[in-house]
């Protein structure tokens, strides 16, 4: 299974050290995340040593190392969601699912996570739930959307959805 | 579509395209960006355009055009209906049945969609009345407005590509950097350096090869004014971009995207793709002798790659870790070949300069700040949203004319700018001009132009503690003083949100912040301590407050705040006590309730679900 994926995403890059963040990227794009043998293969295709591989990839925030949960709740923590109140958002997550930023429940279904800033700082707290926006959040409205996801299986909606 | 070999070809292109268009009747602006989006502004095209499908012939004369942002996010989606200047706002797609028929076939307002100003209750019929819009000079925000980012058509009819001809087509690289030099333009990243003194440096370099970067890693918490231009005009980046690998003779351009903008990479990349088609990009631009061209690269996500040595580190593959600028990187830059470094806002301001001149771009601004600069106004505001004003408007005018003041009536307190390099100013600075100099000298920076407005409800020493927060997960740790400076600092502001501070930490705490400022590597650490400086310098009464009288007084530090229900507001519907989980809170229907502090994990559900305002933070 490994090799297909990543002949197209070494198409046209191989041996050439300067593209392992762009690849890395694509790696992560479709598997989720970035496994240790996605590592070793991205080193010896592009001729970079694996520790080298494991620095860049700890090192940049876009990388996350281990699977992420079913359902992944991405608090916004820029300045404009912070002064609106994103610390209690960020409080309730973890409160409410016990677990830390970063991690994931025991059970694989959430896995919360921060982001400085995505940039819609104008209706913040943001928060979103796999890819989709909640603007104007409250903790309220967080736990509620919580509760909802851990009942339902998971629907990519076509639309960002709206409050 | 056809390359175009010559500056002619480019001029009957555009001729080809006005003429095609001649039968549009009627053109409806709709934002697509970030902003609207997630006010669902995706479905509002799409039931317009099946509104216009279901109708003979409307689909010939009017065209809908899908913008990048307009600046007013706040009221999203958002859309003006031209040639009339009709401006409607929070649309759904519900409405687009009589939009179709009133607006555009019988040109009826609809009252209802149309904005109302906050303090008058007037309504507005277009941009021009409304004082968000008026009180700003939009020169590249409003080029947003005509274009469909995703169509290099719409940038060549709205006159686009008219300084890569003149630059291609006589104008000596000289006379470029003369007229940058002359118009006075300084860096919009955050620096202020100016444009001109980078270029010369970066032309006068010896080797044939050079390089010029684009940097659209906005990292800045709270600013989002690069993906804005960005994602809403890629051609204007381009075209800027053009012009300086003309001006200094580069010949490969990088443009370096975060990746959290999924939108501004997907638009650049279709932007690049376009140009290099029509020849624009690539060898032998336009039939003449130069050549350039532009990869876009997506960052990894550090706040530290948009110091210029460490985002050169990150094209380069390595992990983004600043180095010592001794030589400058206009001399050995990427690939240890000079390299000129730009914002994507610096680079926008470029092709309007070579087409109307350095004087009419230095007409606006203050002596030392030239030009216009883009803000985003955000935070505890009532019109919060991207705006564009003339250097050396105050700060006054932008949060009060603009922003339209506080929110719930609530008193404002100061205004963060430049995100975690910069610096809180209280409100009796706001008389101060936005300008590079006098901000810097007042203990803040412009930055990238992020202005956060803090009101009473914003503790400025949580504040402090969450620019820490942020800077300490964001320090590459390369030097000790960043990684290890920071964390102590923030060790201290912790201690005092947590009532455990002592008046003699805040001395110590000053002494940190002055030796991480003088010794640290780069502009990231240098400048981390800037938010406790010039906190503790304006509000030091609310680091005494918690220190002293274990009191936070915007009511934000947990561990200082207890939460209490008003019994003269609380009419006892039990909305509270069926939310909260903690099971702290009791009372009879009817009845004011209360919380049972005991119990009680702030968690703030009450608070934001109580219709009357009874929970109170005391």
């Amino acid at each position: 299974m490994l090799p297909e994926v990543f002949d197209q995403i070494m198409e046209g890059r191989r041996s050439q050290p300067n593209q392992l963040i762009e690849v890395l990227q694509d790696v992560q794009k479709h598997f989720g995340y970035i496994s240790r043998e996605s590592m070793k293969v991205v080193s010896r295709e592009l001729g970079v040593p694996l520790i080298e591989v494991y620095r860049v990839a700890s090192f940049y925030k876009a990388f996350r190392l281990k699977p992420s949960g079913r359902n992944v709740i991405t608090i916004c923590m820029g300045t404009a969601c912070h002064v609106r109140g994103a610390k209690l958002l960020h409080d309730q997550a973890t409160g409410q699912l016990d677990v830390q930023t970063g991690e994931t429940t025991p059970d694989g279904e959430f896995s919360i996570e921060h982001v400085n800033c995505l940039g819609a700082c104008a209706l913040g707290p943001v928060v979103t739930e796999n890819g989709s926006y909640h603007h104007h959040m409250t903790p309220a409205k967080l736990r509620k959307l919580i509760e909802t996801l851990a009942k339902e299986p998971v629907e990519v909606d076509q639309y960002a959805k709206v409050e | 579509m056809l390359r175009l070999n010559s500056y002619r070809e480019l001029e009957h292109l555009r001729e080809q395209i006005q003429t095609r268009r001649s039968n549009i009747t009627k053109t409806v602006v709709i934002c697509g960006g970030t902003g609207c989006q997630v006010s669902n502004s995706q479905a509002v095209i799409d039931a317009l355009r099946e509104e216009l499908a279901g109708h003979d012939g409307l689909d010939q004369t009017v065209r809908i055009c899908v913008t990048g942002c307009h600046g007013f996010c706040e009221q999203g989606p958002v859309m003006v209906i031209q040639p009339d200047d009709i401006f409607y706002c929070h649309v759904t797609p519900d409405d687009a049945f009589e939009i179709v028929h009133q607006t555009i076939i019988h040109g009826k307002l609809i009252d209802r969609l149309l904005y109302t100003d906050p303090v008058t209750g007037e309504k507005a019929r277009s941009e021009s009345d409304i004082s968000f819009y008026r009180k700003q000079d939009r020169q590249i925000l409003s080029c947003n407005r005509g274009v469909d980012p995703c169509s290099i058509e719409d940038y060549i009819v709205s006159g686009g590509y008219s300084a890569l001809v003149k630059v291609v087509n006589g104008m000596p690289a000289e006379e470029i950097i003369e007229e940058i030099t002359a118009s006075g333009l300084r860096g919009r990243g955050g620096g202020g350096f100016p444009t001109a003194r980078k270029w010369v440096e970066c032309r006068e370099a010896g080797g044939d090869e050079k390089y010029i970067i684009c940097n659209a890693d906005e990292g800045d918490p709270g600013a989002y004014m690069d993906r804005c231009v960005l994602e809403g005009n890629p051609h204007l980046v381009l075209e800027g971009m053009l012009v300086g690998a003309r001006a200094i003779g580069a010949t490969k351009g990088y443009i370096y995207v975060r990746n959290e903008y999924p939108l501004a990479v997907k638009h650049a990349q279709i932007a690049v793709k376009q140009a290099h088609e029509l020849g624009l990009l690539g060898d032998n631009i336009l039939g003449s002798p130069f050549s350039f061209d532009v990869e876009i690269v997506r960052g990894g996500g550090a706040f530290v790659c948009g110091e210029s040595t460490a985002l050169m580190a990150s094209i380069e593959g390595k992990v983004g870790e600043p180095r010592a600028k001794d030589v400058h990187t206009a001399i050995d830059g990427l690939y240890h070949k000079p390299t000129t470094l730009n914002n994507v806002e610096t680079w926008a301001n470029v092709p309007a300069i070579i087409n109307k001149g350095s004087s009419w771009f230095a007409s606006r601004g203050t002596s030392g700040s030239k030009g216009t600069k883009i803000l985003a106004l955000t935070g505890r505001i009532k019109n919060t949203g991207l705006v564009e004003v003339a250097l050396g408007t105050t700060i006054n005018d932008v949060v009060f004319g603009i922003g339209g003041g506080a929110v719930n009536g609530n008193a404002i307190k100061a205004v963060q700018t430049g995100g975690p390099s910069g610096g809180c100013l209280p409100v009796e600075k706001f008389d101060l001009e936005i300008d590079f100099d006098i901000l810097s000298q007042a203990g803040s920076m412009i930055g990238s132009g992020g202005m956060v407005v803090m009101d009473e409800e914003t503790c400025m020493v949580d504040v402090a503690r969450y620019f820490l927060t942020f800077l300490q997960d964001e320090s590459c740790g390369k030097c000790v003083p960043c990684r290890l400076g920071i964390d102590r600092m923030l060790e201290i502001i912790t201690d005092i949100t947590e009532g455990r501070g002592r008046m003699e930490q805040l001395d110590l705490l000053e002494e940190l912040a002055e030796t991480v400022v003088e010794t640290a590597l780069c502009g990231l650490g240098k400048t981390a301590p800037n938010p406790v400086i010039s906190t503790l310098r304006y509000f030091r009464d609310e680091y005494e407050a918690h220190i002293r009288e274990k009191r936070c007084p915007a009511g934000v530090c947990k561990s200082l705040i207890t939460y209490w229900i008003d019994p003269n507001l609380c009419t006892g519907c039990g909305v509270c006590l069926h939310n909260c989980v903690h099971g702290a809170i009791s009372g009879q229907k009817k009845e004011p309730h209360i919380i049972d502090v005991q119990l009680c994990q702030k968690c703030g559900i009450c608070r934001s679900e109580c219709k009357f305002d009874a929970v109170r933070i005391i």
